[in-house]
């Protein structure tokens, strides 16, 4: 089976300014990818060059094996742009409607009632947009691209208007699509957010992916901290593998060990790390 | 199929939203009132007044004021082309209402075909509508009905179909009011190159003759409308006739079968430049 997201020397520039210089990734099938950067790094571009919204300058990018922006690429996908607005005067259910009309899908009633459960917006079926907040219409807009059961789900920045209980519902439902076998590429600057639910990270800066893996990966060890009655003292060039030995070395030295820890170092760490420090 | 009739229909229904219809309505309403009261005065004034020989001052009241009228239902039919369709492509993407729609899987030509029938099933019948009653307040206030009655309306709906697929076209590459402005000032100066060929028969030069043909079929909405007006008083003859051709709502051009088909292919010419436009464009 082809990955969700394939992309290969991915090259566009705007004018004078190179928004991607040579982009290599890949979301495979069910897998979430977390697309981390400052302002300008490239993540909206990478993003709307996948759903065809964006010419790539030279480089490939495909969608479940279908050239982006094609016809069988777009109707694979569900896309949620950074800066969106639906028209004010429908609602909720009349926006799924007309999404479900252009995505062809046969989900019907039962299918848009599922989709508000799911973002938490049932109560708000017969709403206009423009009734709703800011963090409301975000939710909306997940659904929105999730008309239509997408196999891969571009999602950029979908977070960044809600309070910390709509984001735990989009985490919630973050899980459910991994469940349901969903590949999903997530654009956040939301680091806790990526590390609690993405598979793999990917961060981008000026355009190029300067880092990638799984949290577990990117999280280095960074040695180890032991804990004796002469206070803490840190092992930078140990692991894992060598605590009992450390231990034991105090031990016979007639020290007593209160606590051992292997240290690692967050994805923020790794974050500010990869992107030296720059921000928007 | 039913892409292209969800789209249609979404965008008019944006249109109702803005209030578009409510301002077309109100205007058509304001003219056809002015237009009913004005043809009343004339057409009681034309009793007392000794034309001289040769002019038939009913059928040059009446060809008159139904050009008129002809006019003004060309101007609203535009007013109502150019708002539906000025935002369609760059004004949208810049509202960020496009996108959401654009990365389904209709595709970007379908969309752009959907506006402009969308477009169409209104401004048609609008048209059509206000000829026929401009034609009838013509009729009943004065007893003088055009030569031809059909085709003159059905040439101003292809002519307001003209400038509705020049908006489209120009909503690719501009923003909504530069749209707006630009597409206003084409139809400008359609009208303008209308009125000196106009003169240009009058004073018999075949230079202005040439270049006010070469404007109207550059933008035929002209032509179609320069036909129209012809069409109306086709089988006034003598004085009369020729006092109305040589008039601002006198048609000296005469357009027949040649300009029906360039104005299928100007449609389909416009129509290919916008897509292939809007294909290349980054949103
Ligand atoms: N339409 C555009 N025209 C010109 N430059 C653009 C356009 N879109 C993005 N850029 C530039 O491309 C770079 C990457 O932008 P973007 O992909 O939006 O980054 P991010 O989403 O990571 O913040 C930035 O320098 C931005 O200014
Ligand atoms: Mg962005």
């Amino acid at each position: 089976m082809p990955a969700a997201l394939a992309v290969s020397g991915l090259v566009k520039r705007y004018g004078a300014v190179d928004a991607l210089v040579g982009v290599d990734l890949e979301v495979r099938e069910s897998e979430l990818v977390g697309l981390l950067g400052p302002n300008g790094a490239g993540k909206s571009t990478l993003v709307k060059i996948a759903c065809g919204l964006v010419r790539p300058t030279s480089g490939r990018a495909e969608v479940c094996g279908a050239r982006a922006g094609a016809r069988e690429a777009r109707a694979a996908m569900g896309y949620l742009a950074e800066l969106f607005r639906f028209p004010g005067w429908m609602t909720a259910d009349e926006l799924l409607e007309l999404h479900q009309r252009l995505a062809g899908s046969r989900g019907g009633e039962r299918e848009r009632i599922e989709l508000l459960e799911l973002v938490g917006l049932e109560e708000a079926r017969k709403r206009a947009v423009e009734a709703m907040s800011k963090g409301m219409q975000q939710r909306l807009g997940i659904a929105q691209a999730l008309v239509g059961s997408p196999r891969l789900l571009l999602l950029d920045e979908p977070t960044s208007a809600l309070d910390p209980v709509g984001r735990r519902t989009v985490r919630k439902l973050l899980e459910e699509l991994q469940r349901r076998g969903v590949s999903v590429l997530l654009n956040s600057h939301l680091l806790s957010e990526i590390e609690l639910v993405c598979d793999r990270v990917v961060i981008l800066l000026g355009g190029r992916v300067v880092s990638a893996g799984t949290p577990a990966e990117l999280s280095r060890p960074r040695g180890v901290e032991i804990e004796t009655s002469q206070g803490k003292r840190t092992y930078p060039q140990a692991g894992r593998e060598d605590v009992p030995k450390l231990i034991a070395d105090l031990v016979r030295d007639g020290q007593d060990v209160y606590g051992a820890r292997v240290l690692t170092s967050t994805l923020e760490e790794v974050y500010v790390e990869a992107v030296g420090g720059e921000t928007s | 199929m039913t892409a292209v009739l969800t789209i249609a229909g979404y965008g008019l229904r944006e249109a109702l939203r803005r209030k578009v219809f409510v301002v077309v309505c109100v205007l058509t309403a304001a003219f056809l009132a002015l237009y009913w009261l004005g043809a009343r005065y004339a057409f009681h004034h034309v009793e007392g007044v000794v034309p001289p020989a040769g002019v038939d001052a009913r059928t040059f009241a009446g060809a008159f004021l139904f050009g008129m009228a002809m006019f003004a239902t060309l101007f609203l039919g535009v007013v109502l082309a150019i708002f539906l369709t000025l935002g369609t492509v760059r004004g949208d993407a810049e509202r960020n209402l496009l996108q959401p729609l654009v990365v389904r899987p209709i595709g970007r030509a379908t969309l752009l075909v959907a506006r402009f029938l969308g477009a169409a099933a209104v401004c048609v019948p609008y048209v059509l509508i206000l000829y026929f009653a401009g034609m009838l307040l013509t009729g009943l206030e004065g007893s003088w009905w055009p030569d031809r009655i059909v085709t003159p309306g059905l040439e101003l709906a292809a002519g307001v179909l003209v400038v509705a697929a020049l908006s489209l076209l120009g909503s690719v590459f501009l923003s909504s009011i530069a749209n707006g402005i630009a597409v206003f000032m084409v139809f400008g100066a359609g009208l303008v190159a209308g009125l000196l060929g106009n003169i240009g028969h009058v004073l018999n030069s075949s230079g202005l003759i040439h270049a006010a043909k070469i404007a109207a079929w550059a933008i035929p909405f002209e032509a179609l409308y320069q036909d129209a007006l012809r069409a109306i008083t086709e089988k006034t003859s003598g004085l009369t006739g020729f006092l109305l051709r040589l008039g601002p709502f006198g048609g000296a051009e005469q357009g027949g079968i040649g300009l029906r088909l360039w104005v299928v292919a100007y449609l389909v010419i416009v129509g290919a430049i916008a897509i292939a436009g809007f294909a290349r464009r980054d949103l």
